[in-house]
């Protein structure tokens, strides 16, 4: 199978850095280690699978687990088609993980919204500032731990309006 | 005697003429806009109304339509828009998102524009019809008319 082939050249290229592997939705899903994600990405957009393009990346905060933050990423084929789903869990503690701007362009603005809403570091990014949103913002809004009502307005409120 | 008749049909002038010339600013941010389109065009076409004329102008208008939702960072800008525009002004919320925040009870969505500046009708819906479009239209002409004879006077008071 060509998914089965794409995990076993990705074994072979970088050994020991591929924690689980495994068929989603037919499309090959691999847990790599944070530190080797460089040589996996370079691997995948270089080596025989030809992953050309960065469809993708996005985080997921699991509060409970012991890789709070699960980086999710989404590569495509322009010659197969095929998808490749690469995952990456970091410490709720100063995550962080390498940036993948030097290969694709696009993950410019992707890894600035995932700092922006979940508070992950991307090493070596060249302008890691908020995306979305506004300067002055404090904490970052799509954790778990974020309260569900916490506001925080731009202006104040109208006087005599209904309150905030 | 006299005096009071003069007054109480200028002010009826007034308003009637301004009811009939409203010239509205659409501040469109979100999906609502589809539905104000079809409001302002010739399926629905609130220029029967004679609210037909699009003003992209703040200082051009007199009527602010906030059409969609209003984001925390966008706030301002809505402010500056209402702040802009010249005495008398009336403003609609039209949607749920505009009128209470919608559906988007989270940290980025303003939970109604009331919490920034005065609004005169709340249009509900989500996308509201354009039947109530124009239902609000009516009745926004209905408060230009009944006006207050000595509102401006009393306005201007800090
Ligand atoms: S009220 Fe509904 S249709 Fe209108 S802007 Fe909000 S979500 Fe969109």
């Amino acid at each position: 199978m060509e998914e089965e082939k794409t995990l076993d050249a990705l074994r072979d290229a970088c050994p020991g850095a591929i924690l689980e592997a495994g068929l989603s939705l037919g499309d090959a899903v691999a847990v790599i280690r944070p530190e080797d994600l460089p040589a996996v990405a370079a691997f995948l957009r270089d080596g025989p699978p030809r992953m050309a393009m960065l469809l993708d990346l996005t985080c997921v905060d699991r509060p409970d687990e012991s890789g709070r933050f699960e980086m999710v990423y989404h590569f495509l084929s322009l010659e197969t088609y095929a998808r490749v789903r690469i995952k990456a869990r970091l410490p709720a503690v100063n995550p962080e993980i390498a940036s993948l701007t030097g290969l694709w362009k696009n993950a410019d603005w992707l890894e600035r919204e995932v700092f922006d809403l979940f508070g992950i570091c991307f090493a070596d990014h060249p302008n890691l500032s908020r995306l979305l949103l506004y300067d002055g913002f404090e904490g970052h809004p799509l954790r778990k731990d974020y309260p569900l009502r916490r506001r925080q307005p731009r202006i104040p409120p109208r006087q005599d309006g209904p309150g905030s | 005697m006299s005096g009071n008749f003069i007054t109480t049909s200028f002010n009826a002038m007034l308003g009637w003429g301004r009811k009939y010339s409203l010239f509205h600013y659409p501040f469109v941010t979100a999906c609502c806009g589809m539905e104000y389109m079809s409001a302002a065009c010739s399926h629905f076409d609130i220029d029967r109304f004679g609210a037909g004329w699009t003003r992209f102008s703040p200082r051009q208008s007199d009527l602010l339509l906030v059409v969609g939702t209003i984001s925390q960072k966008l706030a301002p800008v809505l402010k500056t828009v209402y702040d802009q525009m010249t005495e008398p002004k009336w403003v609609i919320a039209f949607g749920a998102c505009a009128a209470s925040g919608g559906i988007y009870d989270n940290y980025a969505v303003v939970q109604g524009i009331d919490r920034i500046i005065p609004v005169d009708i709340y249009i509900p819906g989500c996308p509201p019809r354009p039947e109530m479009v124009l239902d609000a239209l009516l009745k926004l002409q209905d408060k230009i008319q009944h006006l207050e004879p000595d509102w401006r006077w009393k306005k201007k008071k800090p």
